[in-house]
């Protein structure tokens, strides 16, 4: 299933937030052999984990991380800004309505049916909190699973080649791929809707109470 | 909308003491014609600042009441940065209701929209808009204005951090390249798909420079933000 988690919140889901980090080090340390820095918890962090993001995370059944992405808007300080301002048109880009995606992990054993859902998921955030567009940071090997699954990011530019190849892009959520991804994903849209509306609170009847 | 609030926001811009947020609020409160908007600063010393249409009398009445721990709007909005529809909140204990009663008694609204915003250095706001009227109504006035207001409330805070003692003004963001180039081409004419094809991008990029241009102009529409570039000099056509 899917958890909306500010970082303020990941201390109560200690097993998800230690699996997610630990992942990340695998898939961008150990696999992609970027410059991130590990503790020696194991866990990859970086800066902007100290911002209270807000994370998608896709939770196995026995509570550990299969998937994630982390969330800010583009006012404040952002991966995309502070890095790859040459890849975004020759300087930042900022407004409340775009948001950054970044650190997009899948678990060593999750399947591209995880990216599906975590990319219903970030629909979901859009259509939901009135985000029009998300730029992205993503490694090249992603690319081929977002194509896969339906949705593939527009891309602004590339840093490094091969396996160093670091990627900004933009996202876009129309109805049409949201089906796409749906299915990929192997889940309804009123799941992953329930999913959201549980994290973010369900109609309460003011007018009722009053 | 967006014509009855451009020269609002322009007059927010141009704004130099802290009395002028008061007027730019009522006059916002009167275009979007809801029944309250309020602006609510706390900053990183816990020092509050407010402005915007509710009764005087509630305002202090909230502050003596220390309503600000009971508040679900404060609780749920404090370190969150998604707009937030008041039904949403959790209003279940008796303290949230008995706050909800009285704050109804005061003439506050049954329906509210908040927006957090983050400022610098720990800095907390919320823009708020408060109504009464039935859910439907509500939810379809949220849908039509959501992304204005989010607009407006970070204008708005911006324009009050201005303000803060012993703050040095940080310069405002300059467009990029790429932001002026689209912004000029808007301007001499060109529509989305010309201006795109120009500078050999997609229309999705291109949305994302304009929005990203708007913002920094402070602009609500790309109307008024080609208007700002042109009056401030920024682009030449």
């Amino acid at each position: 299933m899917i958890r909306y988690l500010y970082g303020v919140e990941l201390d109560r889901h200690p097993k998800l937030a230690h699996s997610m980090f630990r992942d990340r080090a695998w898939q961008f340390k150990e696999r992609l052999d970027w410059a991130v820095s590990v503790t020696p918890e194991g866990e990859e962090r970086d800066e902007y984990d100290f911002l209270n993001p807000l994370y998608v995370i896709w939770e196995n059944r026995d509570g550990t991380h299969g998937g994630s992405m982390r969330l800010l808007p583009t006012v404040g300080q952002t991966m995309v800004n502070d890095h790859f301002g040459h890849l975004t048109g020759g300087g930042p880009i900022q407004s409340p309505l775009i948001w950054e995606c970044t650190r997009f992990c899948l678990s060593p054993t999750s399947t591209a049916r995880t990216a599906a859902a975590l990319m219903l998921a970030g629909g979901e955030v859009m259509q939901g909190f009135g985000v029009e567009h998300y730029v992205g940071v993503f490694d090249a090997r992603m690319v081929r699973i977002y194509r896969r699954i339906g949705s593939s990011p527009e891309i602004l530019g590339t840093d490094g080649t091969g396996r160093d190849a670091i990627s900004v892009g933009l996202w876009d959520f129309t109805p049409a791929a949201r089906t796409r991804v749906a299915m990929a994903a192997g889940l309804s849209t009123r799941l992953s809707r329930h999913w959201f509306t549980r994290a973010f609170g369900a109609d309460f009847q003011l007018a009722r109470t009053a | 909308m967006a014509a009855q609030i451009a020269p609002i926001l322009d007059d927010l811009e141009q704004a130099s003491a802290l009395e002028h947020l008061q007027t730019v609020i009522e006059r916002l409160r009167d275009s979007f014609a809801v029944d309250h908007l309020v602006y609510h600063w706390v900053n990183s010393s816990g020092e509050q600042y407010g402005c915007g249409t509710y009764d005087p009398v509630w305002v202090q009445r909230y502050i003596d009441q220390g309503y600000l721990r009971i508040d679900p709007v404060i609780s749920g909005c404090f370190q969150r940065f998604h707009p937030v529809d008041w039904k949403r909140l959790d209003w279940s204990s008796k303290a949230a209701r008995a706050f909800l009663q009285d704050a109804l008694g005061h003439g506050v609204g049954n329906q509210g929209f908040s927006i957090p915003i983050r400022g610098p250095n720990g800095q907390f706001a919320l823009f708020t808009v408060n109504h009464s009227c039935d859910d439907a109504t509500w939810e379809a006035f949220t849908e039509r204005h959501r992304k204005d207001l989010i607009l407006v409330a970070h204008y708005f805070n911006q324009k009050a951090l201005e303000f803060e003692p012993g703050r040095t003004p940080e310069p405002a963001q300059a467009l990029s390249p790429r932001e002026l180039e689209a912004m000029t081409l808007l301007a001499v004419g060109y529509n989305r798909a010309q201006a795109a094809q120009s500078l050999d991008i997609s229309e999705h990029t291109l949305r994302v420079y304009i929005e990203s241009a708007r913002f920094k102009l402070g602009a609500l529409n790309t109307t008024h933000a080609v208007a700002r570039a042109l009056s401030r000099g920024i682009i030449v056509v």
